[in-house]
């Protein structure tokens, strides 16, 4: 497809290029198993003997604060705000694409909207309802937030998955005789999984992120893995192997889930637009 | 929001008779209740912010409360603070956009090359957008930009040692340069997204066209610049316009960089401080229906981007 012989120098630059950007990510991990003492060196400590004490901060050896309650609270609202979008979100294309509604481009372009006003414009009446009806600091509140945050784009890639369903297919069951089970089972569920799984990956990587609506609305109860990062810079005196310790722990969950699904990250980001 | 009908595509007989009418019905039926959610909760708060931008409501003093009239759009139009975060929202977001758009074009057309250990310099390139934004923006500013112990400059240290020079430069980056220093950081998490992106659009570039005009001895610009690019425009306005939706938006790097200080407050951040700082809920209600004002105005022109690129997923 391209003159790829004469290119062959390219790859070097592509390495060095890849090195450069996951440094910060590797220099990252590699000071969480340094000491305070040596991840605050300048120049820096290359081969500075490792320890796990920057991760026993983290997980309070020493002050007692357990990291478990907001790394809890992200995983429950992460994971129930995915499972909430795609109930939601699954029937809803359905509705777009394989029988559509009158208007359905109007409607799809109506979710679409909703993403682009700004999140910031509406958290205060959310904070006071959630006041004046108990539901500050509630991790449920939470995760109905998140659903609406993400239920857009999950409308959007399902939907362009679901699209893809051949309507011969449909018309030929529907002439066998098969049911809407059957179909749902049979035809479509074969082509809608791929996008299940892209739209739970970008779902739980954008409720994951979350720190607007968790940083409003809960407080020490339900606050979430990014809430308790913030907090941490308040520490005083030596603390970046502590933080990178909490930074690794806390983004873990997504760099694994990122990279055992990566063609599932550009589909979703790309709203299904990219297959 | 009202947009044409875009797609030619069979729709019901816009007949309505009674069966026919049950019929639509159930078509609409597993559509209403994400429907109902989405406008519940993502609408019904803006018509709530749009009254309380009459009020006069500053939680601080609960007694002076009442109508207010215009009085809270007056005072965001004369409030310098907060002309001054629409600017720098405007810088940040384009300077984002951009530079990351075209760090990831050049990084796309590296990664679509064949060289060795592909997937893994392709893993490597995506690791900074799958570091949670809160900890990359803390990753940037206490262990990169540390102007004592940070990475930059204990680098810097590094290299003046290995050519002999005694003094190295060690600038304390955010003071200096506090809006550079977030826009690094963001691009730097959203460069692997619009490489993604376009390589993905690299990649279903149609072969046959390039190997003709290489054929036909097309220099490699050539082939560039009037089959690749033309072919990548949809994708490089899909990878700007999500972009742009995302970092308009941001809140994480600029609340844990600078905590908008030094003229970095963006207009989320400022919003933000005058809700739950300042806690005046009627100007910062202003604020925000101004801004979702100027944003509709935007995300019209941006859906029709959208719209183009709907149309030609469909025809595909």
């Amino acid at each position: 497809m391209t003159p790829r012989k004469v290119w062959r120098p390219w790859g070097v630059f592509a390495w060095l290029a890849g090195i450069l950007f996951a440094l910060p990510v590797l220099w990252m991990i590699l000071t969480s198993f340094h000491s305070e003492s040596d991840a605050a060196t300048n120049p820096p400590s290359l081969l500075a003997p490792l320890t796990l004490s920057g991760y026993e901060e983290f997980f309070g050896v020493s002050s007692g604060v357990s990291p478990w309650p907001p790394l809890i609270n992200s995983a429950s609202a992460s994971i129930g705000s995915t499972i909430l979008v795609l109930l939601l979100a699954i029937p809803a294309a359905y509705a777009l694409s394989i029988k559509p509604v009158r208007k359905w481009s109007d409607v799809l372009f109506f979710f679409l909207s909703t993403k682009m006003l700004p999140v910031v414009a509406g958290t205060l009446p959310i904070y006071l309802f959630a006041q004046f009806s108990g539901l500050l600091d509630n991790i449920s509140f939470l995760t109905v937030l998140y659903t609406s945050m993400n239920l857009p784009i999950a409308v959007w890639l399902m939907r362009s998955f679901l699209a893809e369903v051949p309507v011969e297919m449909l018309e030929a069951a529907a002439l066998d005789g098969a049911g809407l089970i059957t179909t749902l089972r049979r035809v479509v569920a074969p082509v809608a999984m791929p996008g299940i799984a892209a739209t739970s990956l970008i779902c739980f990587i954008f409720s994951w992120n979350e720190l607007l609506f968790a940083r409003v609305l809960t407080g020490v109860v339900a606050g979430t893995a990014p809430v308790f990062l913030t907090s941490f810079v308040t520490s005083q005196g030596l603390f970046l192997a502590k933080v990178c310790a909490a930074a690794t722990v806390i983004s873990l969950p997504v760099l694994a889930a990122g990279f055992a699904a990566q063609d599932k990250l550009v589909q979703g980001l790309s709203l299904g637009a990219v297959k | 929001m009202a947009t044409q009908a875009l797609v030619d595509r069979p729709l019901v007989n816009p007949v309505r008779s009674g069966p026919k009418r049950a019929a639509e019905w159930a078509r609409r039926a597993p559509l209403l209740p994400a429907l109902v959610f989405t406008i519940i909760i993502t609408q019904l708060p803006f018509v709530v912010t749009l009254i309380i931008s009459f009020l006069r409501w500053n939680a601080l003093d609960p007694s002076n409360r009442g109508f207010a009239g215009l009085g809270n759009y007056i005072a965001v139009a004369t409030d310098s603070a907060l002309r001054s975060s629409v600017v720098t929202t405007v810088i940040l977001t384009v300077a984002v956009v951009v530079v990351s758009l075209l760090l990831g074009l050049g990084l796309a057309l590296l990664l679509d090359q064949k060289f060795r250990g592909r997937g893994f310099v392709r893993t490597l390139l995506i690791a900074p957008f799958l570091v949670v934004p809160v900890a990359a923006a803390l990753l940037w500013k206490h262990v990169l930009y540390n102007p004592e112990y940070g990475l930059l400059n204990g680098a810097l240290t590094w290299i003046w040692s290995l050519f002999g020079g005694a003094n190295p430069p060690q600038p304390d980056w955010i003071s200096s340069m506090p809006l550079i220093s977030v826009e690094a950081a963001l691009v730097w998490q959203w460069t692997p997204f619009m490489m993604l992106i376009l390589l993905a659009g690299l990649q279903s570039r149609p072969g046959d066209a390039i190997e003709a005009a290489q054929i036909d001895g097309a220099t490699p610009w050539q082939v560039f610049r009037y089959l690749t690019l033309p072919h990548l425009r949809q994708y490089l306005e899909l990878g700007g316009l999500l972009g742009s939706i995302y970092i308009v938006q941001n809140f994480d790097a600029v609340f844990t960089i600078t905590s908008g200080g030094l003229g970095t407050a963006n207009l989320p951040y400022t919003i933000y401080q005058t809700f739950f700082q300042a806690h005046d809920y009627g100007q910062a209600s202003a604020a925000g229906v101004i801004v979702v004002i100027a944003s509709i105005i935007i995300a019209t022109f941006a859906l029709r981007v959208v719209s183009s690129l709907l149309r030609n997923e469909v025809k595909s």
